[in-house]
């Protein structure tokens, strides 16, 4: 079986809990209120009540005909997570943890967002339950995502700009951890992906792997057999974390991880901390990490906010160091490329940050058999990428 | 015996509390660090903290994030704070610790940063978001190069974890003074005061305060009950302010009397 996190929130070498003494015991407290949740039938159902009757689960895994015919091998699956409220997989995490929060007697919820899809999903559900909800947002990113900017000020929360270092998501989570430290008594910290101090990147899986039970259940249904490959893209990993995991037992599955080779992964301008990334620690957690000899850490690059992330989840190091997931990593260019490839072929227009696993299943599909099975998760719909693609595309909007 | 403890016991004889400079080394160079270091130690202080910079430092407030960034701009790095700090060893005894963030040093390699670490004359390091649970095999590299590894407390730790923690505690343990990060304002002197109290019954070794101290009249308050105060974002906006002048090392050594003088 997999044993995975110990009870001391490591994933083999990867995980832990790096973090000043003063969140130690409040980690602690954490760990124990979600052990008793996950355990309480109640939480269970109120869970799983919001997932359908807000969030609108479960999603469609929906047999992208032409663009399997498009590519002439394999049938492609899209799990699909932008039908979910607020446009992607990770309002599946925020109401979890916002329930967690609620049973902790936590009114105040904070969080980090990069592109502002996870301010957002955490602002809505911030909005649901009533709670003061604050999002440390880099300024780099208030000024490239003002659309997202206004929805979190609209759904009541407040967003502050952090301006230290490159001004992005990794900023924004130093940050956020700062606000935590001085308001850790009364605030609940939300964060937004597979990462962070124990118990974070099991518990967030664990609200993510929705995502996985359902897929295996639809294809089982759909084709009466596994998939041969599920594959989706990594920022700091949720959505692929959630789609793997429920597969991991799986053997014949295998795992594709897509991250981002932004220019490409020689020109040094990328994302892609799996594969071009040493072990370090950052943000509570040892993981692959985009650093320098000195273990300073570098700016990542993606056309993607969203995973413009100098690191990746725990989880994640751990199954490509045991060989039991692949990664592999596309630029700016070809998620572009499968962008518009998805939104001609099929009508759905994908978040940049899902357009990579697309990508990355565009390589794959001509290399199989007509009659194998991808499932690829369609992690977020893309009308907050409009801007970046017309520019991208020399388009000028106004 | 080490010279933390020696500093200690010393002081102790004299009744006096400690104070303990803190300034980012290679801000806004390593060798007006080093100046800086003689300077301190001629103005009163005791031990001397010496940050080393990290780009991502999540427990500092705005001050000394931006010491770490003059750092970094300016090329610093762990090996060459450590040239710098033999340098130093040549010329005093005051006891220095090295303090910041793990990943720098465990990029380094914990087991031959404990020995170079040694061998420049470290007496102590503090890693702030190393807590116990994860430091087993830093902790085993640095004892066996005699370097202590500092504990930190904080006004969250409950009493049970507390008794756990100082047991092991090696030189001196750093009590932060609230929940919050480097260069707040407003300590609350009352809650402090019986949080060390207790602190002290229990702990084998001094308990240093930190965190929010930024006067000479907070340095007293505290070192009334503390066995030693660290200050840390104060005088390193003094180095800031007058880093390039050649009034710097007036400053801060005018600074560093006023805080002593409160503490003997």
């Amino acid at each position: 079986m997999y044993p995975y996190p110990d009870s001391n929130g490591h994933f083999g070498p990867f995980g832990g809990r790096y973090v000043a003494e003063t969140l130690m015991p409040f980690l602690e407290e954490l760990e124990q209120a979600y052990q008793e949740a996950q355990n309480d039938p109640m939480f269970q159902q109120e869970f799983e009540y919001y997932l359908q009757q807000y969030v609108g689960r479960p999603s469609p895994l929906y047999y992208a005909r032409r663009l399997s015919d498009h590519l002439g091998g394999a049938r492609i699956y899209l799990k699909r997570e932008d039908l979910n409220h607020t446009g992607a997989h990770k309002i599946n995490n925020t109401v979890g943890q916002a329930l967690l929060a609620r049973r902790m007697g936590k009114k105040r919820v904070i969080a980090e967002t990069g592109a502002g899809q996870h301010g957002v999903a955490t602002a809505t559900v911030a909005a649901l339950f009533g709670m003061e909800c604050e999002v440390f947002m880099g300024t780099e990113d208030i000024r490239r995502q003002s659309l997202n900017v206004f929805r979190m000020k609209l759904l009541g929360a407040k967003v502050t700009g952090v301006t230290s270092g490159t001004a992005t998501l990794k900023d924004a989570m130093n940050e956020a951890i700062r606000h935590w430290v001085t308001r850790v008594r009364d605030t609940f910290y939300v964060i937004g992906t597979v990462a962070g101090p124990h118990p974070y990147p099991a518990m967030v899986r664990d609200f993510q792997l929705v995502i996985g039970r359902e897929t295996r259940s639809q294809i089982l249904q759909a084709e009466g057999r596994l998939p041969d490959y599920a594959v989706a893209c990594i920022g700091g990993g949720s959505n692929a974390m959630g789609l793997f995991y429920p597969f991991l037992g799986d053997e014949s599955v295998r795992l594709l991880g897509v991250e981002a080779a932004g220019l490409g992964v020689d020109s040094g301008k990328h994302a892609a901390s799996i594969g071009a990334g040493r072990v370090g620690v950052l943000h509570g957690n040892k993981t692959y990490l985009l650093q320098d000899e000195q273990g300073q850490i570098e700016h990542a690059h993606s056309i993607s906010a969203g995973l413009d992330y100098p690191g990746v989840g725990p989880e994640h190091a751990h199954l490509h160091d045991l060989g039991r997931a692949e990664y592999q990593a596309v630029t700016d260019a070809e998620a572009l490329d499968a962008f518009q490839v998805l939104t001609k072929l099929e009508g759905i227009i994908p978040a940049l940050e899902s357009a990579h696993a697309i990508a990355q299943v565009m390589k794959l599909a001509p290399t199989l058999r007509r009659d194998q099975l991808v499932v690829v998760c369609l992690s977020g719909r893309g009308d907050k990428d409009i801007h970046t693609v017309a520019e991208a595309m020399g388009v000028e909007l106004n | 015996m080490g010279r933390i403890q020696a500093t200690f016991e010393r002081l102790k004889q004299r009744g006096e509390t400690a104070l303990i400079p803190f300034i980012t080394a290679g801000d806004p160079d390593l060798t007006t660090t080093e100046e800086l270091i003689h300077t301190l130690v001629e103005n009163g202080a005791d031990l001397i903290e010496l940050g080393f910079p990290f780009s991502d430092p999540m427990a500092d407030g705005p001050t000394i994030q931006a010491a770490s960034e003059r750092a970094l701009e300016g090329g610093t790095t762990l090996a060459k704070v450590l040239e710098m700090v033999a340098r130093v060893r040549e010329h005093t005894n005051v006891p220095l610790v090295l303090m910041g963030y793990y990943n720098p040093l465990f990029s380094y390699g914990p087991e031959r940063f404990a020995a170079d670490a040694a061998a420049a004359g470290v007496d102590g390091v503090l890693l702030v978001d190393l807590p116990a649970e994860e430091a087993g095999e830093v902790r085993s590299y640095l004892q066996q190069a005699g370097i202590s590894l500092i504990q930190l407390l904080a006004p969250t730790t409950p009493p049970q974890r507390m008794q756990r923690l100082v047991a092991d505690a090696e030189g001196f343990v750093y009590f932060v003074s609230m929940t919050g990060v480097t260069g707040a304002s407003q300590i609350d002197v009352a809650a402090i005061e019986q949080q060390v109290s207790d602190l002290q019954q229990l702990s084998p070794v001094p308990v240093a305060v930190g965190f929010g101290i930024a006067s000479p009249a907070d340095a007293a308050a505290v070192g009334r009950f503390a066995d030693a105060v660290v200050v840390g974002s104060a005088l390193v906006k003094v180095v800031a302010a007058y880093g390039a002048s050649p009034e710097l090392a007036a400053r801060v050594g005018a600074f560093v009397r006023s805080l002593k003088e409160g503490l003997r």
